[in-house]
């Protein structure tokens, strides 16, 4: 048989480039260290030559400025605005780390869940250190809801505690499932491919379109998710900042 | 309650203004993203609710020596998180303190 089944995990697995041990340089860190690379890149060259009729890179950068500052403003108000470097940071860099993973033979930072959980622990603790800076004990209304009566409230406070927490699982989970998902269905139909051909011969490699066809459809709608999910991840975050700066509404 | 229904009938109306008399292209897309991007968001909301309730149970039964009744007992009330937190990501709850 010309070719042994492919391994649809293989491509998560980390590799140690630089050094040994826990603090090695990866390829996850060699990824993610490209990411920053190519969006700083990216928006320097953009931002270059600054004209009132904006270059086609210019547009771009443009455009996801407004994405961002629109989807902020939309669900943390103004007084969000203070967050918009953060927020616009972890959009540019899910976004194109996501679409750097789409390319063969390169990484996908977010496959792992340790760096999705990293990255929402980081949304979470800035809005409960913000919200308590902010707020002070105020802040704890957030678990109160108002007219509830007083027999059902504890019950009531342990539900929104336990919903609170549960923000950055949701948010490091949905990410990093979204993309392990896609990826491994990915390589699953691509390997058919040649799994058919290997057993099959001609007659495999012609029935292989089909699969071939099916992957093609797959990397588009990877690329939906790819962004999607970064959307996702933005949205949110901007919806939790909200909480911390106005806790009582 | 009626107020309330009032205030979801404005909301449609706002919602699928846009749709009807804006031009047909830009409003039509970025709803489509924002109808996806609420569909993904929906099965995660409830199983993290889940998984969070479970996990604190289990924390209370290790330093109480209560198992399995922290177990129960949180698990439901994930369960019940999580069907809040669905809820609430359709907008169908309002937020506390509101």
């Amino acid at each position: 048989m010309a070719g042994e089944s492919p391994d649809p995990i293989h491509q998560f697995n980390i590799v140690p480039l630089i050094g040994d041990g826990p603090l090695a340089f990866t390829n996850s860190a060699l990824f993610m260290a490209i990411t920053t690379a190519v969006i700083i890149g990216f928006l320097l060259l953009a931002t270059s030559s600054r004209t009132l009729v904006p270059s086609r890179l210019q547009s771009l950068a443009e455009v996801g400025y407004e994405f961002v500052a629109k989807t902020v403003r939309d669900s943390a108000g103004n007084e969000g605005m203070k967050f918009f470097p953060f927020v616009f940071s972890l959009f540019m860099f899910i976004l194109v780390s996501n679409m750097l993973g789409l390319i063969p033979y390169t990484f996908t930072v977010a496959s792992h869940l340790i760096v999705t959980f990293a990255l929402a622990m980081a949304v979470f603790l800035t809005v409960i250190v913000y919200g308590f800076m902010k707020n002070g004990t105020h802040f704890l209304k957030l678990f109160v809801p108002s007219g509830i009566p007083g027999y059902i409230l504890p019950l009531v406070v342990l539900i929104e505690i336990i919903s609170f927490f549960s923000r950055p699982i949701s948010l490091s989970v949905r990410l990093f499932a979204n993309m392990l998902a896609g990826h491994i269905t990915l390589k699953v139909f691509a390997g058919f491919v040649t799994m058919l051909s290997g057993a099959l011969g001609a007659v495999g490699l012609l029935v292989g379109i089909l699969p071939l066809l099916l992957a093609v459809a797959i990397t588009g709608l990877e690329l939906l998710v790819a962004f999607l999910q970064a959307y996702v991840f933005t949205i949110l975050t901007c919806i939790y900042l909200n909480d911390a700066i106005h806790p009582g509404h | 309650m009626s107020e309330r229904l009032a205030r979801l009938d404005k909301a449609l109306k706002r919602r699928s203004d846009p749709g009807g008399t804006g031009d047909a292209g830009a409003p039509a897309r970025s709803s489509d993203a924002k109808g996806l991007a609420i569909a993904l968001r929906m099965g995660s909301e409830f199983i993290a609710a889940v998984i969070v309730g479970g996990a604190i149970g289990w924390g209370i039964d290790r330093l109480a020596g209560s198992s399995p009744w922290g177990m129960i007992v949180f698990l439901l009330l994930g369960f019940a998180a999580g069907v809040l937190n669905v809820l609430r990501s359709a907008g169908l709850v309002r937020k506390p303190g509101d």
